[in-house]
Parts: structure tokens; C-alpha cells; sequence
């Protein structure tokens, strides 16, 4: 018969309050200037980096607890981690040729 | 077919209902990796765009409304939350809960849409939807509509699916008020919430992206 993994309701419910805490947070952190509360030189991406933090956080609690991946078969795991891998692949090569664009003069032009 | 049995069946090309359910869940995660894809080239755009105008997207960014976007975050996590009680109550076989749950989360789908709509509105009365009329205090520069472009991409792509997936929750009450659904056979519930929760994370991506840039400067 069935062998589904049934979670407690109080796991869902203690996910849904650590995301509307999270929630809270990055708009929380959102109007602070990160980058003159510490020491060094630190720009404006300080914020950005805290800011997708949380988001990534966020959307690995809902993955691994709503869309119930923690329970899940190992395929759907490979299949998780084989999307985020080709989403790196898909940003790591255009950001390459988009931010290295202007360091080599074109002859020319 | 009047003699045919509620709840469906087991397909026969499966062994048991483990290995059905699996199937579906598996193909359903291999649409969402096509999906996130999908998303990802909007993603990227963002990325590209805003390396190349970030005050721009800082002065579009502070035109949008803060409280109203804070509350389709937690309009959308919320059905997120309602979505996965009606998973949970197929699993245990409980028709009429899963059908509650089911509408609970259409609700909440539904206010989101009638917030964005507001949303969209607002951005219509104060010229700044991309084109001919723009007008964006403190710039007359073309390319600060860039981000308006990918405001209303972003953010119609994912509205988009949200009416999709509101479509297929209404397709889903009927059937789990007949008695569809059982613990060992509830894959579209399963399915559906799946699809869900993607959509819920692209928003979880979107609300920081869009709203809150460059607000530590205000």
C-alpha cells in the first residue's frame, strides 16, 4: 500500500512563520546602508548579496518543506540540483561575455 | 463511463501506486526545471540591465509601492501554506478538507491578482508604463524605462502563471468534492502544488529584485 510521508501540520506551520520572519528581515535590511556598519572597503552589493541570501534561504525552505523534496526520491533531488546547476551554467557564460565586453579594444572601431 | 471507480485506479503499465505517484512527481519536477529556465532568462536580463542602468533601476525601483508588494509576499506565502495542507490532506484521503484547502488557496491566489492589478493601475495613472507617455521624476533619459520593461515582464510573466495555476485549482475542487482523490492516488493535488510553490518562489526572488532597491540611500 501507500507509503507517502505525511508531515505534521506543525512543521508547516513553523516553515510559514520563519518565511513571513524572512520576509520581514530583507525589508528590514533593505533600508540599512550595510556597508557603513563595517569595517573595510564595502559597496552598495553588500546589500544585494544580503538581500538574495535570504531570498535563496527562503526559497530552500519552500523546496525542501512545501514542495516536500526533503521526503522525496533521490531523482528528484538530482533533478532539483541539475536545474540550479544549468541556471549557473546559464548565468556564469552570458555574464562572461557581458561584463568582460570593452576590457580588449576592437581594432578598428 | 458510469461504472468507472472513484478514485482512479492504478495505470496498469505501473507496479503499485508508490511507483505511479512517483512517476508523476518526477514529471512534474522536470517540467519545473524547463520552468526555471524559462524564468532564468528573465533573471538574467534583470542582471544585465541593472549592471548597466543601476540608478535607473534604483529611481524605477522607489516608484513602486512597498506595503502593497510586503502584502502579496505574504498573500502568496500564505497560499503557499494552504496549498501544502491540501496536499497533506489528500495524502490522508480527506475529501472535503482537501477541497477547503484547495479553495482557501484560490482566495488567496485571487487577492494577490486583484493587488497587482491595483498595482498595475497605479503605475498606468502616473505614466509608468514603458512607451510614447512615460514620464519618470527626476530623469528624461529613454533607457530609464529598462526597468519598467522588466517590471511588467517579470512580474506578467508570473501573473500569468498564477491565473494558470488558479485555473487548475478551480479544475481540482470539483474533483476532490466527488471523491478523486485518495491517499494513494491524489497526483494532480500533488502536481498542482508543486507548480504552486515554483511560482510562490519566484516571487520570493521578485519582491527584493524589484521593490526594494536602493532604499538604504532614502
Amino acid at each position: 500500500m501507500s507509503t507517502v510521508h505525511v508531515t505534521p501540520v506543525r512543521t508547516y506551520l513553523f516553515v510559514f512563520a520563519a518565511l513571513m520572519a524572512l520576509t520581514l528581515l530583507t525589508l528590514g535590511v533593505a533600508h540599512v546602508n550595510i556597508a557603513h556598519h563595517l569595517p573595510g572597503q564595502m559597496t552598495d552589493a553588500i546589500n544585494d548579496a544580503v538581500a538574495m541570501a535570504i531570498a535563496v534561504t527562503k526559497a530552500t525552505l519552500v523546496i525542501l518543506f512545501f514542495m516536500g523534496v526533503w521526503h522525496s526520491a533521490r531523482v528528484n533531488k538530482l533533478i532539483v540540483w541539475s536545474s540550479l546547476f544549468f541556471l549557473v551554467v546559464l548565468f556564469a557564460f552570458s555574464l562572461a561575455d557581458y561584463f568582460s565586453r570593452g576590457w580588449l579594444g576592437v581594432p578598428g572601431k | 463511463m458510469a461504472s468507472e471507480t472513484r478514485p482512479a485506479p492504478l495505470a496498469h503499465h505501473f507496479d503499485d501506486y508508490d511507483q505511479q505517484r512517483e512517476a508523476a512527481t518526477l514529471g512534474m519536477w522536470l517540467f519545473i526545471g524547463q520552468e526555471l529556465m524559462f524564468f532564468g532568462g528573465l533573471f538574467l536580463t534583470y542582471t544585465v540591465y541593472r549592471w548597466k542602468y543601476p540608478a535607473y533601476f534604483a529611481l524605477g525601483s522607489n516608484q513602486l509601492d512597498i506595503p502593497l508588494g510586503l502584502l502579496n509576499t505574504i498573500v502568496l506565502i500564505g497560499s503557499s501554506l494552504t496549498m501544502v495542507l491540501a496536499v497533506r490532506s489528500a495524502q490522508l484521503g480527506r475529501a472535503k478538507q482537501i477541497a477547503s484547502w484547495l479553495g482557501a488557496t484560490m482566495t488567496l491566489g485571487t487577492a494577490f491578482l486583484v493587488i497587482k492589478g491595483f498595482e498595475y493601475h497605479h503605475k498606468w495613472v502616473h505614466h509608468l508604463i514603458p512607451g510614447e507617455g512615460f514620464q519618470l521624476p527626476g530623469t528624461t533619459d529613454p533607457a530609464a524605462q529598462t526597468f519598467f520593461v522588466i517590471y511588467f515582464c517579470m512580474t506578467g510573466l508570473h501573473a500569468l502563471h498564477m491565473i494558470v495555476g488558479l485555473g487548475l485549482l478551480a479544475f481540482l475542487v470539483p474533483k476532490a468534492l466527488r471523491g478523486d482523490f485518495s491517499a494513494d492516488n491524489h497526483n494532480w493535488v500533488e502536481g498542482v502544488g508543486l507548480y504552486w510553490h515554483f511560482v510562490d518562489i519566484i516571487w520570493i526572488f521578485l519582491f527584493p529584485l524589484l521593490y526594494l532597491l536602493g532604499r538604504h540611500h532614502a
